[in-house]
């Protein structure tokens, strides 16, 4: 089912969370709306539920505008954060609970194969008469999807799906989800704070800042070419250095790369940590290491420039460095936007 | 090195053997005189002149009939208020509307008020001198002095009990599951019966028993809007006070013998509804686990 939004806003009370969103999703897509709190992720995915209703705008199910149809009837499933599973049924009950209100009357034994099938889906064979307080959350929130899929829904709502679960769980959950993505092929959307999530899972990222969308595009569109700061630093770590732009060739102290097509005049350059190199000597931008983080791939170097702005790059982990040390840092690649 | 000096580790604060002893044992001694003492009291002054007259008493058509006057006024009192406890933790919890500050202290006012004053609102509205006493006399319809306002009053006072219990739980339990339930396309009634009342159904019970005894106990108010009419407007607590008044102190000790029977199921209940996650320390049956890393 492709879904369009066409310039749908939502106000409350006073605030304004989302300003006339237009987005077309197509069918069978996997979309991730990425963005920080506040930017009105989740009350876009919300308004495609049907569980907060659109100020303005419409949002087009197919052919269908689906703007004013509440939830119930809407045909979406709806996974929840916190899972909101019902505590006092079991995890049959659960997954169940769509088909037995369903005005489409099904017989136990048909809802009893359809939830075993469903079970198997997820990976959570023999479980069917657990309560929710029995499994740990990352079979809740499989649960949470068995249920949502269990009514056949046109479109598949995912709010946060692993932000209450710990970093190896959410992980390997994640590759789950996109494997039953690609068997279901159902049109997908999600939310996420987090843009390892967003870029691991999805076909496109949608980035939002203030109820607007910044940026929209494939994980590598979105990676190699950020439109603005707000995305570059969004989606990971980065240096800013202050500088000036003089025919093609970005200069910051006494670093200096290629910028082809930035105006000449002030720039920002941006790099990320990998793509600063530390030497002894000049050139390149004076600092001082003032510590560092060993982690298991490289080692993260905190410094302070000259300038007064705050450095962090990556050393290769046999690296002898020590706090203290003074350097120079040269940059290998970088991204630069002209300030003019 | 001092920790050592004595030979023995330091108390905790506040853990010195002489305050811990004096103090379990003036709570143990004045629970005792306080609460324990006329509790047996009762017991023992209700059969002081044998089970014979303690039969008698409750045999007797008066006390049978402010037996029946408690019973009836509960039958009502009691389901609609937790109608009302129900729908205003509903409203609080589950909406947004202006005025819903006001309506939760509006729902606390019984408690902070002394019955007695709601007697003499009550006496004020409905009585012949009062708001509608006219029109209500001239219609024939009886409210003060009769059960409409004994039911009346004993609901003012007992109106927030239902709610009380069932709105932190509610808050707490917030609207996901019943977002849920409709996103999978059950109806409004169908998400409340499978959905929320489940949920909820312990702490309503609680709040019901808890209600329940009030209604069966509450004196003040209904001393006033009942008018004390021995054999037809006395409900159990008034006419414990009636006999007692009458210098019939083994039967005023039978008849409350009978309510303190009531409170002590009462309490029973309540405890056995507190181990089934009723009370106000229920927390979310799946509570969030940590927020994970932001690489």
């Amino acid at each position: 089912m492709k879904i369009r939004l066409d310039n749908v806003i939502k106000t409350f009370d006073t605030f304004r969370a989302v300003h006339g969103v237009s987005l077309e999703i197509e069918s069978g897509e996997l979309v991730a709306l990425l963005g920080p709190s506040g930017s009105g992720k989740t009350t876009i995915l919300r308004m495609v539920a049907g569980l907060e209703y659109a100020d303005g705008g419409h949002i087009h199910f197919g052919d269908q505008d689906a703007t004013d149809i509440p939830v119930r009837n809407r045909g979406v499933g709806f996974v929840f954060q916190h899972y909101a599973l019902f505590p006092h049924m079991t995890v049959a009950e659960n997954i169940g609970f769509g088909m037995s209100v369903s005005k489409v009357k099904r017989s136990k034994a048909e809802i009893a194969a359809r939830v075993r099938q469903l079970l198997a889906l997820v990976r959570l064979d023999g479980l069917g008469d657990r309560f929710p307080g029995q499994i740990s959350g990352g079979q809740r929130q499989r649960v949470a999807l068995a249920r949502a899929l269990a009514v056949d829904p046109k479109v598949l709502l995912l709010d946060e799906p692993f932000g209450a679960l710990d970093a190896n769980v959410r992980h390997d959950l994640r590759r789950w989800l996109r494997e039953i993505h690609q068997e279901l092929g159902i049109t997908t959307i999600f939310v996420t704070h987090d843009q390892e999530e967003a870029l691991d899972l999805a076909d496109r990222v949608v980035i939002l800042k203030e109820g607007r969308i910044v940026q929209q595009g494939t994980p590598q569109e979105v990676c190699r070419d950020p439109r603005d700061p707000f995305v570059l630093k969004f989606l990971g770590d980065a240096n800013r250095l202050t500088g000036e732009v003089r025919a093609g060739r970005a200069i910051a102290g006494g670093a200096e790369i290629a910028a082809p097509g930035v105006a000449d005049g002030p720039a920002e350059i941006f790099a990320r940590p990998r793509d600063l190199d530390w030497s002894e000597s000049g050139p390149g931008v004076a600092a001082t290491v003032t510590r560092v983080l060993d982690r298991p791939g490289e080692r993260r170097v905190i410094a302070l420039a000259g300038t007064g702005e705050p450095l962090e790059f990556d050393v290769e982990p046999e690296r002898a460095i020590v706090a203290g040390e003074a350097g120079f840092v040269t940059l290998r690649r970088a991204k630069v936007f002209s300030l003019a | 090195m001092s920790h050592t000096r004595h030979g023995r580790k330091p108390p905790r604060v506040g853990d010195h053997p002489l305050f811990r002893r004096s103090l379990i044992g003036i709570v143990l001694v004045l629970g005792a005189l306080l609460i324990l003492a006329p509790l047996i009291v009762i017991g023992v002054e209700a059969f002081r002149q044998g089970w014979q007259a303690y039969i008698a008493t409750l045999a007797h058509p008066d006390t049978r009939h402010a037996i029946m006057m408690t019973v009836v006024t509960a039958l009502i009192a009691v389901p609609v208020n937790t109608a009302f406890g129900i729908a205003a933790a509903w409203s609080i919890t589950k909406f947004d509307f202006p005025g819903k500050r006001l309506l939760l202290v509006v729902i606390e006012i019984p408690f902070s008020v002394s019955p007695i004053v709601a007697g003499v609102a009550y006496l004020f509205v409905y009585g012949l001198q009062g708001l509608f006493g006219p029109w209500l006399d001239q219609h024939d319809i009886k409210i003060l002095f009769a059960l409409p306002g004994i039911v009346l009053a004993s609901m003012f006072v007992t109106a927030p009990f239902v709610a009380r219990e069932l709105i932190p739980l509610m808050q707490a339990q917030g609207r996901d599951l019943e977002e849920a339930a409709t996103s999978l396309g059950a109806s409004g009634w169908r998400t409340f019966l499978a959905v929320t009342l489940p949920n909820i159904k312990w702490a309503l019970l609680y709040g019901v028993v808890l209600c329940n005894a009030r209604v069966m106990g509450e004196f003040g108010a209904v001393s006033i809007v009942s008018g004390n009419i021995r054999g037809q407007t006395n409900t159990l607590p008034l006419h414990i006070e009636l006999l007692y008044h009458d210098y019939q102190a083994a039967g005023a000790f039978a008849s409350a013998s009978i309510l303190a029977v009531i409170a002590v199921f009462t309490i029973i209940a309540k405890v056995a509804l507190e181990r089934r996650g009723a009370g106000r320390r229920k927390v979310l049956a799946s509570p969030p686990a940590s927020e994970g890393t932001r690489p």
